[in-house]
């Protein structure tokens, strides 16, 4: 880390600007090579300046410089922004000279990497940014945000030191057993210690659903027999036309995907090939991704067409979806109705013609995920998928517990697993060292911050 | 020329000088005091919770602290015995008298040991190496290594209320030069300070006011090889008393003589053995505190009253004394006092307990900042053995944290270091359930085996007990319940739920209310109680074992690690200050003792292992 990275921190080609970080020990020499305007190794820390980017006294480009003496920057590094003219020729060709000058293009996620790793922030925090550079909804940026300031580790630690108080009771009875000064933690205050924590794990997890439906967004898959529309049924619902809609049944061969943003909650749609029996090589894979997208899908739209009585595909599709969240759409009400459904799950009718039922199937997601009480404003949830795991492995935990408290385990050793849950809690906030931690968390950032 | 020269004859010091002459290397023990060799001046026992199991783990290494503790003791109990078997640990009432004498007769019958009376103020060293000891009078005396057990004895002073007396313990002579010469070889001197309380006139005390506690109804030893040689009827009671109102307002209106409180104290005690002053100032809402009047010997009647250590002047105590239920008209043999002595800082030595600045200089117990007799002897064993292997230059035996406390508490004075007096707990060792008092001998038989302090006979007996026990436990899990009339009435008659199938007799010991004793009923169980109880714990626990073993994985992992010697910290870039100046100052071996460094972080562990890898190549 005594080298001097840079890199590209916005989107490419979007936008009137773009920003070039660069974060080292070299950081601000190296801008000064190539910049014409004030001298910036002599200029105050946090301040912008006005100038220009040079190559060999040719002028590349009209610029903003912000200059970031360490420690007070993101990565408690010396840091530099280039503010350039979002040109991707013009932005790329500011990066090129950096790079010719002393930089190292910078890995994904590295200035996040250096935060943490310089002490800057904790995992928590360092697994937030990384969503927040992928988060596309409001709502999920703001969850970003509200983790970097670190609400959840608060709320994580509080209940650590709850844990650690009844650990050093415990283990105050066991290192001074005559003393009558401690209260001695018998199987009963246990049993009530390990209700709270319970309780208090529960609602962490209960609210890292709703987190994670905010952050990964909820995932739709349309199934249905080939032809039934429902290519069409995703390209009006996400309003562009993405999938390719033909007469043909089986137009549809791969895994289509669009999404839109509901209450601030990304649905990600997934059109997926007919399900049908077909001796086409390329059709029958299409058919096999259908059946596993259902399979991770949080919800699962059966699209039927409404012309046309039960098919035994139909009725072997909408059997196969029984014990997934489902619901039906059935297409085609612009014609004359044919099909003999019986009352079952939910139903929608309308059609792609003239768009009928697309507005009342949006109000049913909606309803489905009970978005309406979603609290948008108290983002204290946990999100992050690895994070998820360690709660369940904690909760987990209390099963073994309370299953050895029947068992008339002594104290003791029901103490080894509340310790356990102790550190597993540490590790979600970074506070005990786990050797693959670092490596599996960093593989998952994006170029810049 | 000798091979070893220990210096100080307390517990530290009997264990490094047995180990180094059972392992035929000529030793000499000097002691100040011969009469003080094995000396007890402060509390009258041996083990206690974390403790006692280290008195097994000396016995199992071939140390001989239980095996004197065995003949010597008035009581022994089992203390948390209603609680699970890995905190389970013996206490001894040992007799204060007896236990020094038997000591000495034992390393007097060393034919490779000699012991001399005399005061060590210096060290004959050369290019950083030990080369001797220097007298008092000047004279050298030559040895290729040395083990400093000095005790509480380096400048040590008495505190009673505002007095302040040159002295060592009971009045002795104490060094006034060697921790000055520590010093300018490069060692970090701190200054500790521990306490004592009052010796009590048994026949002064009205008995009858106070509350018995006896010794355990059940017979105990703390060595593997030793049988029980006491009489369970003849053990000495112990007596529970408590402070009240009467003895708190005394103590507050005195406060300010103290030596504590009065300012008179430099030297830093331990928070888990406070005065009485302490205890009543920090806890203002106890109405009372218990106390101990325990014997001390059967050869007289004076008698420690623990938990009432203060540094009070003299008229106080007796005041204090008096007020005390049945002591209305108690006689204080021996005023209770504060004693100040300087301490190496314990980040100096090497896992080894090798000095890092001089080569072949050992250092153990109180002289490294630790309190409690075990583990000086644990350390003092450690230094013994170590020292002879480095003789024979040979690779240094190094106990890890799931091996033994003895691991832990090395681990833990070398990697942490410490600002009081180092007291082993319980809570210290995160694999407790594998560093049981029952299993010391299997845990560390093999390496006293290795090493030469424990003999063949010894080793065969634990094969075949490892035999037993393994036998055993595979003969309850292949061994299925017949469920027949005969032996559901043996289940009924015990009032034990009948199982509704027929399953395997391990699976039967995992519920709780089954033992193994039980089990006999349905299979020859024809071993004795060691053995049983082993197959009982190793059944009985085993999801828990196996959860700490798994713990243990992932410590070994982190063990193999290994930092090199060499490496330059500066050089490492973005490590914390705090971590940086902690890693330059203890130089972990491995990551895994990196980690336990306070003040180095995840962040900082991240970036070292990073530079390893970079630098080093793969770490494994």
């Amino acid at each position: 880390m005594n080298d001097t990275i840079c890199a590209i921190s916005t989107a490419l080609g979007v936008g009137a600007i773009s920003i070039i970080r660069v974060s080292g020990p070299e950081a601000i020499s190296i801008v000064n090579k190539v910049f014409k305007g004030k001298d910036l190794n002599k200029v105050d820390s946090h301040t912008i300046n006005y100038g220009y980017i040079i190559d060999k006294n040719k002028i590349i480009d009209e610029v903003l410089v912000s200059i970031m003496k360490a420690p007070k920057t993101y990565t408690k590094e010396d840091v530099v922004e280039i503010n350039s003219h979002g040109g991707i020729s013009s932005t790329n060709k500011v990066l090129e000279i950096l790079l010719c000058n002393g930089c190292r293009l910078a890995e994904a996620g590295e200035f996040t990497k250096r935060a943490f790793l310089n002490g800057r922030i904790d995992l928590i925090q360092a697994e937030a940014v990384s969503d927040l550079i992928s988060s596309t909804t409001d709502a999920s940026r703001e969850l970003s945000l509200n983790q970097i300031g670190g609400k959840l580790s608060k709320i994580i630690k509080n209940l650590r030191q709850e844990i650690l108080e009844v650990l050093a009771n415990i283990e105050v009875n066991i290192d001074y057993p005559e003393y009558e000064d401690a209260v001695l933690v018998t199987v009963d205050i246990l049993k009530e210690k390990i209700k709270i924590i319970e309780k208090k794990l529960k609602e962490i997890l209960d609210t890292a659903k709703d987190g994670k439906l905010i952050q990964e967004g909820i995932k739709v898959a349309l199934i249905g027999r080939p032809n039934v529309g429902k290519s069409s049924l995703l390209n009006k619902l996400i309003e562009e036309d993405k999938a390719i809609v033909t007469d043909i049944a089986g137009t549809t061969r791969d895994i289509v995907e669009g999404s839109i943003s509901l209450k601030g909650i990304k649905f990600r749609f997934i059109d997926t090939a007919g399900i049908r029996d077909t001796s086409d090589k390329v059709e029958k894979i299409g058919v096999e991704k259908s059946i596993n997208t259902i399979n991770d899908a949080d919800l699962v739209i059966v699209v039927l067409n409404g012309t046309e009585k039960l098919t035994l595909e139909d009725k072997k599709i909408l059997e196969s979806v029984k014990s997934k969240k489902s619901l039906i759409f059935i297409n085609k009400n612009d014609k004359k109705l044919n099909i003999d459904l019986k009352n079952t799950i939910d139903v929608i009718y309308g059609n792609t013609i003239n768009e009928d039922g697309i507005d009342n199937l949006k109000e049913k997601l909606i309803e489905m995920f009970n978005l309406g009480s979603l609290n948008l404003n108290d983002f204290t949830y946990i999100s992050n998928a690895r994070q998820i795991a360690l709660l369940k492995g904690a909760k987990k935990l209390i099963e073994s517990i309370k299953e050895q408290i029947e068992n008339e385990m002594p104290v003791d050793l029901i103490e080894i697993d509340l310790k356990r849950i102790y550190d597993v809690l540490g590790e979600i906030t970074g506070e005990t060292y786990q050797d693959e931690l670092i490596d599996e968390l960093f593989k998952n950032f994006c170029l810049g911050k | 020329m000798y091979d070893v020269i220990v210096v100080g004859g307390g517990h530290a010091g009997c264990e490094a000088s047995y180990a180094c002459s059972k392992l035929k290397k000529k030793t000499l023990l000097i002691s100040a005091n011969i009469k003080n060799i094995a000396d007890m001046p402060c509390n009258p026992s041996i083990g206690g919770t974390a403790k006692g199991i280290v008195v097994r783990e000396i016995d199992a290494l071939g140390g001989i602290m239980g095996k004197v503790a065995d003949k010597t003791h008035l009581q022994i109990k089992m203390l948390n015995s209603k609680k699970g078997p890995a905190v389970r640990s013996l206490r001894a009432q040992a007799d204060k008298v007896e236990y020094p004498k038997a000591m000495l007769n034992i390393l007097k019958s060393q034919k490779y040991l000699e012991i001399k009376e005399a005061m060590v103020e210096g060290l004959d060293v050369k290019n950083k190496k030990i080369e001797g000891v220097i007298l008092e009078n000047g004279e050298i005396i030559k040895s290729k290594c040395v083990i400093l057990t000095t005790g509480t004895y380096l400048k040590s002073q008495i505190l009673v209320g505002d007095t302040k007396t040159p002295s060592g313990p009971h009045g002795e002579n104490f060094s006034k030069n060697l921790s000055d010469k520590l010093r300018n070889l490069g060692f970090e001197i701190q200054r500790l300070k521990t306490g004592t309380p009052p010796r009590i006139d048994k026949r002064t005390v009205n008995l009858k006011e106070l509350q018995e506690e006896k010794g355990d109804n059940k017979y105990y030893t703390f060595s593997f090889d030793n049988e029980p040689s006491y009489d369970l009827d003849k053990q000495i009671s112990c007596y529970l008393v408590y402070t009240n109102e009467k003895t708190h307002k005394i103590i507050k209106e005195n406060l300010d003589k103290s030596s504590m409180y009065g300012g008179y104290v430099e030297g830093v005690g331990p928070r888990y053995c406070p005065s009485i002053e302490d205890k009543i100032v920090r806890f203002q809402d106890k109405e009372r505190h218990q106390l101990f009047l325990e014997p001390e010997t059967v050869s007289n009647d004076e008698w420690y009253l623990q938990g009432f250590s203060t540094s009070m002047p003299k008229d106080v105590q007796e005041r204090m004394v008096h007020s005390l239920k049945g002591f209305e008209k108690a006689k204080i043999n021996k005023y209770a006092y504060a004693i100040e002595y300087d301490a190496i800082n314990p980040l100096q030595i090497k896992s080894s307990l090798e000095t890092k600045i001089i080569t072949n200089l050992f250092t153990a117990g109180q002289i490294n900042g630790t309190s409690g007799y075990e583990e000086a002897a644990a350390q003092g064993l450690m230094a013994g053995i170590n020292a002879c292997l480095k003789i024979d230059s040979k690779e240094p035996l190094v106990l890890k944290r799931n091996e033994a406390y003895i691991g832990v508490l090395i681990d833990d004075l070398v990697t942490k270091g410490t600002k009081e007096p180092y007291r082993l707990l319980t809570s210290r060792a995160e694999y407790r359930l594998l560093l049981r008092g029952d299993n010391a001998d299997l845990r560390l038989r093999k390496y006293g085996y290795e090493i030469g302090l424990i003999d063949q006979k010894q080793y065969d007996n634990l094969i075949e007990k490892e035999k037993n026990i393994n036998y055993v436990i595979n003969l309850l899990k292949t061994t299925n319940l017949k469920l027949n009339e005969e032996t559901k009435k043996i289940f009924t008659q015990n009032n034990i739920e009948i199982p509704n199938r027929s399953e395997s007799l391990s699976k039967l010991l995992k519920r709780p209310e089954i033992n193994i004793k039980f089990l006999k009923n349905f299979c020859s169980l024809d071993y004795n109680e060691e053995i049983l109880e082993q197959v009982e714990i190793a059944i009985k626990y085993e999801g828990y074992i196996e959860k700490t073993k798994k713990e243990v994985e992932r410590l070994i992992s982190l063990e193999n690690k290994k930092i090199p010697k060499d490496i330059d910290y500066d050089k490492v870039g973005n490590l914390a200050t705090e971590a940086l100046e902690k890693l330059k100052k203890v130089n972990p071996t491995t990551i895994a003792q990196a980690t336990r460094i306070s003040g180095v972080n995840p962040s900082d562990i991240a970036v070292l292992s990073v530079y390893l890898k970079k630098e080093y190549g793969k770490n494994e």
